[in-house]
């Protein structure tokens, strides 16, 4: 199948992504870049120096909100994208309304609390809906133990579901942005199944 | 009682037995997971309630900071 055709499906789509932290920027890049029609991206917080070492912003950046960003940024590498952009912090309440209408939602998120609240959520009010998870990608090497696991219809993983962040563990640009681009692929897959 | 634990099958003297009674017996310690039984999500709060039953098909994610 030609590039145009692969495009021109996936700009039916609209995916959801849960954070726009180092998950959620370099995952919406490459849904961008592939032509998913619609990507609706959720985050509160501003964008700190220290988010440069993996996240899709640049130094000129810093103190701009994460979502109002990552919209610019798309619209650079694709003005055709919709970038639906909410500058909230997500709740059990809110994820429901946002992602409404969503066909899949990344997991996106930094810390393990909310990846829970988000799973739970979406698992339970919202089903039917895949949630592609990105779960351990702290350091740098073991470029093997990165995997893909598909849980069942509704949940899928990425990572190496036991790298943990911290201060002697931090997240690196690479195996930050493979977890990324392997939850992108993972979406991509779906969308492109029944085509 | 057999059951699929994350696709590898796991033999339990028990006929059956709740979810938290497994997670100890396995020392499963970790806290922050999921867990689903037939793709059905077990809420914290029901793990001592839950039952797993033999030839149930329990899957487990651990969920790690860093994104």
């Amino acid at each position: 199948m030609r590039f145009s055709e692969i495009k021109s499906h996936l700009s039916k789509f609209r995916v959801g992504i849960a954070g726009a932290g180092g998950l959620g920027s370099n995952c919406a890049v490459a849904l961008a870049r592939s032509g998913v029609g619609t990507l609706v991206i959720a985050d509160f917080d501003v964008i700190e120096e220290t988010n440069l070492n993996r996240q899709y912003y640049f130094a000129d950046q810093i103190g701009v909100n994460k979502t109002v960003a990552l919209k610019e940024n798309i619209a650079r590498i694709d003005p055709g994208i919709t970038v639906i952009a909410h500058q909230e912090k997500l709740d059990r309440i809110n994820i429901i309304e946002i992602f409404s209408g969503c066909n899949i939602i990344v997991e996106a998120f930094d810390s393990s609390v909310m990846k829970e609240m988000l799973i739970e959520t979406v698992q339970v009010s919202m089903p039917g809906i895949p949630v592609i998870v990105g779960s351990g990608m702290a350091g740098w090497g073991k470029t093997n133990d990165l995997r893909y696991r598909k849980i069942d219809n509704t949940l899928y993983v990425c990572g190496d579901e036991f790298s943990e962040v911290s201060d002697n563990l931090p997240p690196l640009a690479p195996r930050v942005a493979i977890v990324a681009n392997m939850q992108a692929n993972v979406v991509i897959e779906l969308l492109m199944h029944n085509i | 009682m057999k059951i699929l634990l994350n696709n590898r099958v796991e033999e339990f003297m028990e006929e059956s037995m709740s979810v938290s009674e497994m997670l100890l017996q396995k020392k499963f310690s970790f806290k922050m997971r999921i867990i689903k039984i037939n793709s059905l999500l077990i809420a914290k709060e029901k793990y001592d309630t839950t039952i797993i039953h033999d030839g149930d098909n329990v899957q487990m994610l651990y969920l790690m900071s860093g994104g």
